[in-house]
């Protein structure tokens, strides 16, 4: 299910990418907030009460699009979704990170 | 900070939107050497937003009407391209004692951060929605007007298939019409100002005809292709299965409950401006009235209580596209004086004419589309009003009942309102309707939320230019 | 008309201190009024980082630190509300074999006040603290210690204090202080009120030098701005709160998930209007070289810290003394004044004790816990 629906330049040489670990077909030149929710219903959830989320203001503002990118073997970063253009082979997430690590208790 | 008189620094622009081009053409033209800073990598702000290369859609088809001024705008730079120094893709995250701090990644995706001083600085910041929330609004599928608009410019999407556009402002109808022409369905454009008030501007908006005859084409056209238009409806509630939107619910200027069936909703009430850099660069600010919202205090030319700062465009008060080109220029102009170069005065008496026609104009427009009164009154207490936090207005009704706090910085500690990734911009004038209300006091006595530095997220990962063996202007 | 109010007790400032003693000495059966310039917990003590921490005090401080914790173990009955208060546990690292040492010496020193100290090793960090990066070699853990949200729990002292039926006089800077043979009379004009009382107590924080001016006093207190920075919310990953042995950074991660970490100075707001005058600023703002020496440190003390983004700093406006402690106690030269200030930015775990220590100061002219450390006269030409 998708949730944004293309109108035009629907011509555009493809990118492939992984959403979530499964590859992905998107249109050079979609942001990554395109690339997601024409193939997903959901950019992120919220940390507080897991509900989905999909961006709002489209032009940088709301700050609700951020999603986790990496590129190749490079690190996990954080990227504004509405404002940062898709790149061949990105990996994009949907979800928290997995905690960096956890707490043990004391021997 | 500053350097002497004698050696002026380039002068900056923030915001490469109709005003920040206009305003670096302009100095050009007089032989300065500005730096134009913007966060998008193409100029045209978000009202001419350009498209990633490779797209292949004309203006016209983009901008319509507004075509030949979208394309005015993105080509104006390019005949001063030695002069103008336009940094892309670079967030001012901070002003701190007469110098900004920028913060742009490198070809490998390093955040750096650089520090550039100014002495003087003409802030075009722009606008987003003016948003007043509804129960549901963070549903996947709801966006602002100004969102839906983009998806259609810059991407060639649309928020949905079959679409409502919701609140008040003339850009419902601008984008209804976009939508409509673009294949969606537009299943209504539900309005919450009574049509009455659009009357009652009339006098007001003949200060633009020819935008007051655009504005009726769009609603005729809408009209004649069969799109429902309402006015002076209550909206009520976004509804669907979870995660998702199926039907906007509201009530007819007769009183009568409705319900819209639609998969996508654009939001919005008008513009508001981004002001948070006026805010750090240390200028006073008063209360609007017509607004409802704090702006920079600046006189006709755009100079702020801060000498050397200068607003423009949106960010100084909404007043439109052109006011913007015509405010771009003239804040330059006013910056040309202050540093004693010699202006071509006619153009200014032209200028401000214009100008305070397209203000008379504006004032009008914000007759003709109100924010809705008592919309504070009747929401639930479950209702999420800061989308970043997920602060419900039940929260802050008990935080007024436990702490009573008359400004909204006392609200934001105890609540967390506005302390979220997006620093309010989102539910500041929300939040302010709802103390105002809660505590029986006017909005214009609860003062505004103070921005903090970075106004945007920074990546943690941000190091200084210098370590980044970049050098620092 | 002026109004004009009679206490026991007139209580300057509302910070965490003001609000704990308006609170005790109402327990204590005595009038209190609290004037406060602003509103309650809106300074320093509601924008502090929020640590609830013992261990690091020098051992003259643990008395009083130790009363504190006592009390904080009760705050939700204290003050009506558990203002995010967590033992978490206080780690503090040490990046070097030197700083190890150090606190080793520490925990030696203070071994006979209870705070049960563990000192841990590079392998015992890497176990079980395996989120800090390579740069600690080791650390001193204080189970017991902890932290809390400062914006929530300092107004709610005053607040407790005013349902205690002290009266709190929020948005009252003091514009005038004059003392009599029946005690102090303190005005605030833009308040509209005078208080009298055969006692006062001076915790106007950061403001509190310029009030000892006022009555002729002098307390060496310079104004400082302490900068912190905090993360977008992230999944858990850390929860101690952690310090660093030397200073430089401490950190903490809300319950929320955001990463809430200071170190390093922001500088004064400027003053709006002609303001020329000595007085601290109502603001202070981070300062930009600062904050990203800030970031740096943050992110080679959690390296998980790099892929996040940082959505807001800001800084406070406390005072410091010369020797870090803080002034608790008598004043040297009027009868019936106290001062309670220079919390040097480490007042918010000891703020409620420093409350009780006072209304016992108040009620009986003593305190069981011992404050020699904390002597007004301390700075004075030795005895």
């Amino acid at each position: 299910m998708s949730l944004l629906v293309r109108y035009a330049e629907q011509s555009r040489p493809p990118l492939r990418f992984f959403l979530d670990g499964q590859p992905q077909t998107a249109l050079s030149g979609d942001t990554l907030l395109t690339a997601i929710l024409t193939c997903a219903n959901r950019l992120r959830q919220s940390e507080f009460t897991g509900e989905n989320r999909a961006g709002f203001c489209l032009m940088g503002a709301c700050q609700d699009c951020w999603v986790q990118v990496r590129r190749g073997n490079g690190p996990v970063e954080r990227l504004r979704a509405c404002s940062t253009l898709l790149e061949d082979g990105m990996s994009l997430s949907t979800s928290p990170a997995a905690p960096p690590v956890m707490t043990g208790d004391l021997p | 900070m500053n350097s002497p008189v004698s050696t002026p620094l380039r002068p900056v622009i923030i915001g490469a939107g109709p005003a920040g081009v206009r305003a670096a053409v302009t100095l050009a033209a007089a032989g300065l050497r500005p730096i134009l800073i913007d966060e998008a990598a193409r100029p045209g702000g978000q009202i001419y937003r350009q498209p990633p290369a490779g797209m292949t859609r004309p203006p016209e088809a983009l901008y319509g009407f507004e075509a030949a001024k979208a394309r005015a705008i993105h080509t104006a730079l390019a005949p001063y391209a030695g002069q103008i120094e336009h940094r892309t893709d670079t967030l001012v995250w901070n002003i701190e004692r007469g110098a900004l701090d920028l913060m742009h990644r490198t070809a490998d995706g390093q955040p750096v951060s650089t520090v550039l001083p100014y002495d003087s600085l003409i802030l075009a910041t722009g606008a987003t929605d003016r948003i007043l929330p509804l129960p549901g609004w963070t549903r996947p599928g709801v966006y602002t007007l100004g969102g839906a608009q983009i998806a259609l410019k810059a991407q060639g999407c649309g928020i949905g298939q079959r679409v409502v556009f919701a609140g008040t402002g003339p850009l419902l109808y601008l984008i209804a019409y976009q939508y409509a022409k673009a294949g969606a369905t537009v299943a209504a454009v539900l309005d919450t100002a009574p049509f009455a008030n659009r009357i009652r501007a009339l006098p007001g908006l003949l200060n633009c005809p020819d935008t007051l005859l655009k504005g009726l084409y769009y609603t005729a056209w809408l009209t004649l292709h069969g799109v429902p238009l309402h006015s002076g409806v209550i909206l009520r509630e976004v509804a669907g299965p979870e995660g998702a939107v199926s039907a906007l619910h509201w009530r007819d200027s007769h009183g009568q409950d409705r319900e819209t069936a639609c998969d996508g909703i654009g939001l919005g009430y008008g513009l508001r401006s981004e002001t948070q850099l006026a805010d750090l660069a240390g200028c006073s600010f008063s209360f609007n009235d017509l607004h409802r919202v704090w702006l920079p205090d600046r006189d006709a030319a755009g100079r702020t209580s801060v000498t050397g700062v200068y607003v423009a465009g949106d960010g100084a008060g909404i007043a439109g596209a052109d006011a913007a080109e015509a405010a771009g220029e003239r804040a330059a102009l006013a910056l040309l004086q202050d540093r004693g170069l010699s202006v071509d005065t006619a153009r200014i008496t032209v200028l401000d004419r214009r100008i305070a026609r397209f203000r008379r104009f504006s004032a009008a427009l914000w007759t003709a589309f109100p924010v809705p009164a008592g919309w504070a009154q009747d929401l639930p207490d479950s209702m999420t009003l800061c989308r970043c936090e997920e602060i419900t207005v039940g929260t802050l009704r008990r935080t007024v009942q436990a702490d009573a706090p008359t400004e909204l910085n006392r609200l934001k500690a105890l609540s967390r309102i506005g302390m979220g990734r997006c620093q309010g911009r989102m539910c500041g004038v929300a939040a302010a309707e709802v103390l105002a209300h809660e505590t029986g006091r006017p909005v214009s006595a609860i003062a505004r939320l103070r921005p903090q530095p970075p106004i945007k997220p920074l990546p943690a990962a941000t190091i200084p230019a210098d370590t980044a063996g970049e050098a620092t202007p | 008309m002026t109004r004009h109010l009679r206490a026991d007790v007139v209580i300057v400032g509302g910070g965490i201190v003001g609000g704990s003693a308006a609170l005790f000495l109402r327990q204590a059966g005595a009038s209190v009024i609290l004037m406060e310039r602003d509103r309650p917990g809106s300074r320093a003590s509601g924008v502090n980082y929020g640590g609830v921490r013992r261990q690091g005090r020098p051992p003259e401080h643990l008395p009083l630190s130790q009363r504190a914790h006592a009390l904080w173990a009760s705050l939700e009955s204290l003050i009506g509300e558990d203002g995010e208060y967590v033992r978490s546990g206080h780690l503090k690292l040490a990046r070097s074999a030197t700083d190890m040492a150090s606190l080793e010496a520490y925990a030696a020193r203070v071994e006979n006040f209870g705070l049960g100290l563990r000192l841990l090793d590079a392998a015992d960090l890497r176990r079980l603290y395996p989120m800090v990066g390579d740069s600690a070699v080791g650390g001193s853990l204080c189970p017991e210690d902890g932290h809390a949200n400062p914006r929530l729990v300092s107004p709610a002292f005053s607040r407790a204090a005013a349902a205690a039926g002290a009266t709190i006089l929020d948005q009252s800077p003091v514009s005038d202080v004059r003392i009599t043979t029946e005690g102090f009379h303190i005005t605030s004009a833009q308040a509209d009120v005078t208080v009298s009382a055969p006692v006062m107590i001076n915790c106007a924080g950061a403001w509190a030098g310029e009030l000892a001016a006022r009555m002729g006093e002098t307390l060496p207190i310079a104004v400082i701005h302490p900068l912190m920075a905090v993360t977008e919310p992230l999944p858990h990953f850390l929860d101690v709160s952690i310090g660093v042995e030397g200073g430089g950074i401490y950190g903490r991660q809300v319950e929320r998930g955001n990463f809430v970490f200071g170190g390093g100075r922001g500088f004064a707001h400027p003053k709006a209007g002609a303001a020329t005058d000595s007085t601290p600023p109502d603001y202070a703002r981070p300062e930009r070289h600062a904050a990203l020496r800030l970031l740096a440190q943050g992110t080679g003390l959690f390296p998980a810290l790099q892929g996040c983004t940082i959505i807001r700093s800001w800084s406070g406006v406390e005072a410091e003394t010369p020797d870090h402690a803080p002034i608790i106690g008598p004043s040297r030269i009027h009868p019936g004044l106290f001062h309670a200030c220079g919390f040097s930015g480490a007042g918010f775990q000891i703020g409620p004790a420093v409350g009780a220590v006072l209304a016992d100061l108040v009620t009986t002219g003593r305190s069981v816990t011992p404050l020699d450390a904390f002597r007004p006269d301390r700075f004075s030409s030795p005895a």
